[in-house]
């Protein structure tokens, strides 16, 4: 690892004076930076503790419930305020990495942690992410694991997180401390696809700081589930995932809400999917309907290709699971 | 989030560092990049700590921090200043082997011992937490403690005898 000076900030404010300056990293539960700065893909010249902070509590404001940035992922994924009201959080939490990560690991970071590939993660290779300019040396490599949904031809690398995609489906808002005060951005707008510029990957200028996750409490939201579909049945990467929510009207759809991981390189909300189930019947055909309009505009490379059908399959078994059917 | 600029020269400099140590105050000087394994290893002699992968991925450096297994391999040791940590060689109560550390023993489990130390952390841990009824949910909490030597069914059988045991 390179060297770097590490100081502990005071206040929030006082971390954000500390990474101002660019280059500088905050440092919470230190499970992805360690990591990345040991490829030496991460090479901050400061890193800002920001361990510390009374950023952690998980709160119940009359519709809203607010988790902090640092609260860890094992203490939000068990919480009954969200396991109660937001089945579809806990689950995510808890089929990502393993049980020391998930305790290590915040909120924050977790939604910060970079959308990575191997090719990212091994400084031989060509990377327009770590070294904007330089090419991808995915696009015509082993692509197996990358993106069907929201690539382009500088970047295909795969958003990792769990998270992000449950809070997507439930359009919550990231609460981003900066110079001018505090503004929330849904989830939805905080990731950014690559496009021509894949080393930015969320809207953060430098030293601004994600202090919370909120989500408003919609009764909605308590049938949710979070199905993630992988190579071993733990600690690993979703090859496909679907965060889904649904109110039934009898054996109609009333709302649902889709979004999906592990085929897309941001937390990728289906909203045509979406459409494609209101007001339907609650059956397999209504959901192979949703699972196509989901992937209409899927772009398969040489390996991936397979992650269309499994991500349809997977779509379907999850509105199943939560629609009341068995598994 | 841009790329960082390449860092300017700056001499590693040791800062001091204390932190509770198998339940005895302990403080060391450490450069920034020094990880809370290598702290263990190298700066505390406590070797009984495990460097497999170092990337977060094997499991062998598991330890207890304020009473929560972690990975020392991922976590910078100054974030860690003024925490409680135990490691394999803070576990036993003299001779008295920890319930643990005693049912891996009589269980058989394990082969070459080297992920010993982090999975018997990792099993503290999971007990403490409390959720793994089962053996299938024992099986999901240890997913992070990776075994070459394949000791799973007498580690989960270990574990499952700990928990009654405790």
């Amino acid at each position: 690892m390179r060297t770097f000076e590490f100081v502990a900030a005071s206040s929030s404010a006082d971390a954000r004076a500390l990474a101002a300056a660019g280059g500088a990293r905050f440092y919470a539960g230190g499970t992805t930076l360690v990591d990345l700065m040991k490829a030496d893909v991460e090479r901050p010249w400061r890193v800002v503790d920001i361990s510390r902070l009374p950023l952690a509590s998980i709160e119940v404001r009359g519709d809203v419930v607010r988790i902090g940035a640092l609260a860890r992922n094992s203490d939000v994924a068990y919480d009954d305020a969200i396991a109660s009201r937001f089945p579809v959080v806990s689950e995510a939490l808890l089929s990502g990495a393993s049980g020391q990560i998930r305790n290590a690991a915040t909120v924050g970071g977790n939604l910060l942690q970079r959308t990575r590939c191997a090719y990212f993660r091994d400084t031989r290779w060509r990377c327009n992410k770590r070294e904007p300019g330089s090419g991808c040396d995915a696009l015509d490599g082993f692509n197996r694991g990358h993106a069907i949904l929201g690539g382009s031809d500088a970047c295909i690398a795969t958003y990792p997180g769990d998270l992000a995609v449950a809070l997507t489906a439930l359009d919550a808002r990231v609460e981003v401390e900066g110079d001018g005060g505090t503004r929330a951005v849904p989830v939805d707008a905080f990731f950014l696809q690559p496009a021509d510029r894949p080393d930015r990957e969320n809207v953060l200028a430098p030293g601004e700081l994600v202090t919370a996750v909120e989500i408003d409490a919609d009764p909605l939201f308590a049938r949710s589930h979070y199905l993630k579909v992988r190579d071993r049945a733990s600690f690993e990467f979703a090859l496909a995932s679907v965060a889904c929510a649904v109110r039934l009207d009898g054996t109609r759809i009333a709302a649902a809400r889709l979004a999906l991981g592990g085929i897309a390189t941001v937390p990728w909300r289906a909203r045509d999917a979406e459409a494609a189930l209101v007001g339907a019947k609650a059956d397999d055909e209504t959901f192979a309907r949703a699972a196509e309009a989901a992937l209409a505009g899927a772009r398969a490379r040489t390996h991936n290709a397979y992650k269309v059908e499994l991500a349809k399959r997977a779509i379907v078994r999850a509105l199943h699971w939560v629609c009341g059917g068995a598994a | 989030m841009a790329m960082t600029e390449p860092s300017p020269a700056r001499a590693p400099r040791g800062a001091p560092l204390t932190l509770r140590l198998n339940g005895r105050e302990a403080t060391f000087e450490a450069d920034p990049q020094t990880t809370l394994l290598d702290l263990l290893r190298d700066r505390a002699g406590l070797t009984g700590t495990k460097k497999g992968c170092d990337r977060g991925q094997c499991g062998a450096c598991t330890v207890l921090v304020n009473r929560r297994r972690t990975l020392s391999c991922l976590a910078l040791a100054h974030a860690h200043a003024g925490d409680d940590v135990v490691t394999i060689e803070g576990l036993a109560d003299g001779d008295r082997l920890h319930p643990v550390q005693a049912a891996f023993v009589a269980h058989d489990a394990f082969q070459c011992g080297y992920c010993t130390p982090g999975q018997i952390l990792s099993a503290v841990g999971v007990l403490a937490e409390g959720r793994a009824q089962t053996d299938d949910e024992i099986r999901e909490a240890m997913s992070g403690n990776i075994c070459r030597c394949g000791a799973y069914p007498n580690i989960v059988a270990a574990i499952a005898a700990a928990r009654g045991a405790a």
